[in-house]
């Protein structure tokens, strides 16, 4: 079954790394994944989206139609990037980078840059519990495939910190 | 070896390196950055060199004396930086020097939109120095592709002692995928030519093989050689002779040419009972695939012509499926330039219609289904 | 050594050169030459001849080594990829002014930034004598090019003080008249581990002389002779004594710093690369 996913937020909030993160783990499980991105002229500040496309088949185009999970760090990338979204999708937001959420029917709210200055100490961790959430909300690979897929590709001394973010982000909803 | 994700940049740092590659010298640009800093941590661990010049001048310059001294040699850039190479894309081919440069397409001209995919460039591929000369240029569609055809391009570049151009675009250059990579063991790998004859025995650099390819030796050998960009005749010496300067020029064309059947790499996917079909290349036929399927679920006879060599051009293939089928499709990320290649291949034996786009974002495959069915409904109406 | 044994240096076959009668550049590169004859373990088969374009740089077609003439400008990228990628052989550029200091000027900063270890030659004449005597970066203020036929006003580079502010770590001046301090200065350089620069002034009867009226060959070298002063003399000279067409010939400035080669052979130990 094919899944479509959209990380956006603005850039050095760290989407990009995330959704690499995710196709990953869903390569390590045996499926098919394809991660592509865009980004402004800016390398930083600029807008930010990466787009992940998990199935069992080969996928050849490589752009996300219909995603079926929008993710949002800022206003500005919610605004812009829902709006596509699968009727019965979702589109998770920042609670307080979004203060002002889009019309949608399936939105959960998080405060995950909030989480992650409170509980991990750097607004620097936001893209992995905002893993973390997905990996709950998505269920599209196992969390311990997730865990290990972030444990290999952030800075070693970095990944027990990433360990707490990822499970705050994953424990934050239900 | 079990699947990774991998981006197709750098896909094509492991597969020079596994071709052999052992000399790089680049210089940064969006999109193509990522094989500069791929062969940067690479080249070291088997003890080849990485350098950062102060251009890509400088860049085509180094990595063509390396290669003159025996590496395997490759270099990367994207939009303004490949148009700085092409002086010396020139040189190489006048004097038969080894070397491939990846170009990872941007929307130009100029700085453009450095980060947004185009297919641009593929004319200048073809004719972006000055003069008479041939080329090589090979187009990746997938991540594996990248690999595979990179390790191609520097089979091609020592074989047939040419530049050989990597004509990627962002779109694979960026894309990350699953892709299992083939063992060392699988890889097949054409040494450096090598001298056949002795100093004594008469030996000159630009004699040309059986196949019309000089044996050059490596600087250091003792060989004394001379190299130069001027014209030159068998010694390697410059020679202001009409008959040299003909010669010289008909060899360089013809050493690949005379190849080209098995240079040309072009994939066929649903031709059997095809009127119609698409034809497209790197990431750009990744969506034209999908407009294909999606079309034929229709009841649509149309089929997929992918050219992963791009020069020489596969014009007997194009001009063989004009014959047959009554429309061709070609779809590219750019005003309209393979397009003028399919329609001098096709030799009005059928429809040649162009599917375009520059505007920063890929087609999406509706785009291209669409264009499918007006092509169809304008031969019909014809 | 004997009289003419630096005779097999050259590719008789190639001969006559095609440089005008009384040119300089057949001076300086007979001067190479023997320069080479004299470094032990330096021989024809691991000698590597790189040049730019121009009248100077045809210098490689004659000199049997194995030889590279390459684009306008472009002498010592080549040249850095050929020592970087077979650090045993030794690598020797001739350029000119033109080659060297217009269009090739940021390879050649980068080249001494760099320090790879070649011996750059440059021979000066002020003018660019392949195209028939247009301006370069080292014409003197006020002298006759078909580019500046007023005069050139345009501030010459000083291509000795250049390369030192870049990071070379050998840099020399000699003339065509004074042939064995430039043989001198030019084995030197071969001596230097490191980016080494040598500039020969020579003259260019054709494009320059003539134009400006400094008049025959000998005239010109007898100019060389006469405002040519010693380093150690040109450094006793009051300023006020510095003055006219004088200027300074022998070696400006030596140093010992790491080499690219080698530097990056700690790089190669680094990522776990050596052999
Ligand atoms: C890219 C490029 N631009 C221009 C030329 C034309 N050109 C050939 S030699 C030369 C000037 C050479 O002057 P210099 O380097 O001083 O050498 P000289 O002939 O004086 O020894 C020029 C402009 C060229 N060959 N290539
Ligand atoms: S033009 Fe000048 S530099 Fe060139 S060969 Fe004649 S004299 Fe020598
Ligand atoms: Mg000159």
């Amino acid at each position: 079954m094919r899944k479509q996913l959209r990380l956006s937020g603005s850039g050095g909030q760290g989407v990009i790394t995330a959704a690499i993160i995710l196709a990953e783990a869903a390569v390590s499980e045996g499926k098919q994944a394809v991660q592509s991105q865009s980004y402004g002229p800016e390398a930083r500040g600029g807008a930010s989206k990466s787009e992940v496309i998990i199935d069992d088949e080969k996928i050849f185009h490589p752009h996300v139609k219909a995603p079926d999970f929008v993710l949002a760090m800022t206003q500005k990338a919610a605004d812009k990037y829902y709006t596509d979204l699968n009727a019965d999708g979702v589109l998770i937001l920042d609670e307080d980078l979004v203060p002002t959420p889009p019309q949608f029917k399936n939105i959960i709210r998080v405060p995950i840059t909030k989480l992650a200055v409170e509980k991990v100490g750097k607004a620097l961790f936001a893209n992995i519990v905002a893993l973390g959430v997905l990996a709950k909300v998505t269920k599209l690979v196992d969390f311990e495939t997730i865990k290990k897929s972030v444990a290999n590709r952030v800075p070693p001394h970095t990944v027990e910190q990433n360990m707490l973010a990822l499970q705050i982000g994953f424990d934050a909803v239900n | 070896m079990s699947a990774r994700l991998m981006q197709g940049n750098e896909a094509v740092a492991e597969g020079a390196l596994l071709a052999g590659v052992r000399f790089f010298g680049g210089y940064p640009i969006t999109p193509s950055t990522e094989i500069a800093e791929g062969m940067a941590k690479l080249l070291p661990q088997v003890g080849g060199t990485f350098i950062q010049m102060e251009d890509e001048i400088a860049s085509m310059g180094v990595v063509l004396g390396a290669s003159l001294a025996g590496k395997k040699v490759l270099t990367a850039s994207s939009g303004p930086g490949i148009s700085l190479k092409q002086e010396l894309i020139g040189y190489a081919a006048a004097t038969e020097i080894p070397v491939v440069i990846v170009n990872v397409q941007r929307v130009g001209p100029s700085t453009g939109q450095p980060t947004a995919p185009s297919q641009g460039d593929v004319m200048q591929a073809r004719w972006g120095t000055h003069g008479d000369h041939s080329i090589i240029v090979l187009s990746p569609w997938s991540v594996r592709e990248a690999f595979d055809l990179a390790v191609r391009s520097v089979n091609y570049a020592e074989r047939f002692r040419t530049p050989v151009i990597l004509l990627m675009d962002e779109i694979v250059g960026h894309l990350r995928e699953s892709v299992e990579l083939p063992a060392e063991s699988e890889i097949e790998i054409y040494p450096r030519r090598a001298p056949k004859k002795s100093r004594a025995e008469g030996y000159e650099p630009y004699a040309p093989d059986e196949d019309l390819v000089p044996n050059i030796a490596n600087f250091g050998e003792g060989y004394h050689i001379h190299v130069t960009g001027l014209i030159h005749d068998e010694t390697g010496f410059p020679s202001g002779s009409p008959k040299v300067t003909r010669e010289s020029i008909k060899r360089m064309h013809e050493k690949i040419s005379r190849a080209a059947d098995e240079i040309i790499d072009v994939q066929e996917e649903f031709m059997d009972d095809a009127e119609f079909a698409v034809v497209a290349f790197g990431g750009t036929s990744r969506t034209a695939y999908e407009a294909v399927l999606s079309a034929r679920k229709r009841g649509v006879k149309v089929g997929f012509v992918r050219l992963v060599t791009i020069f020489p051009f596969a014009d007997k293939i194009i001009s063989e499926l004009a014959k047959k089928i009554r429309g061709l499709l070609v779809a590219e990320l750019n005003y309209g330039q393979i397009v003028g290649e399919v329609e001098r291949a096709a030799k009005g034996q059928c429809a040649v219609k162009l599917c375009a786009k520059y505007d920063m974002t890929i087609f999406e495959p509706e785009e291209i289904e669409a264009a499918i069915d007006e092509m169809i409904s304008e031969v019909d109406g014809e | 050594m004997t009289e003419r044994s630096y005779e097999k240096f050259f590719r008789q076959n190639r001969l006559p050169h095609l440089w005008c009668p009384g040119c300089g550049n057949g001076i300086v590169m007979k001067a190479i030459v023997q320069a080479v004859e004299k470094k032990l373990g330096w021989t024809q088969d691991n000698t590597i001849i790189v040049s730019g374009i121009g009248c100077s740089s045809r210098a490689s077609g004659y000199m049997d080594f194995d030889t590279l003439h390459t684009a306008h400008g472009r002498a010592i990228p080549f040249a850095t990829g050929i020592k970087l990628a077979n650090p045993k052989l030794n690598v020797i550029v001739i350029t000119g002014d033109g080659d060297c200091t217009a269009i090739g000027g940021n390879h050649f900063i980068h080249g001494c930034r760099r320090n790879v270890d070649l011996t750059v030659i440059l021979f000066n004449n002020n003018i660019y004598g392949m195209t028939g005597g247009q301006a370069s970066p080292m014409t003197p203020l006020g002298k006759k090019a078909t580019t500046a036929p007023y005069g050139s006003i345009d501030r010459p580079f000083d291509a000795c003080k250049l390369a030192e502010a870049a990071g070379a770590t050998y840099v020399a001046r000699s003339t065509a008249f004074h042939v064995q301090h430039l043989t001198k200065m030019i084995e030197d350089g071969l001596d230097n581990r490191g980016f080494s620069f040598i500039e020969a002034l020579v003259q260019c009867p054709t494009a320059y002389g003539r134009r400006n009226k400094i008049g025959e060959p000998a005239k010109m070298m007898a100019w060389m002779r006469d405002n040519a002063i010693m380093k150690s003399a040109w450094d006793k000279l009051t300023d006020d004594k510095k003055t006219g067409d004088k200027f300074p010939i022998g070696l400006f400035y030596r140093a010992e710093t790491e080499t690219y080669d080698e530097a990056y052979h700690h790089v190669i130990e680094l990522a776990g690369g050596a052999k």
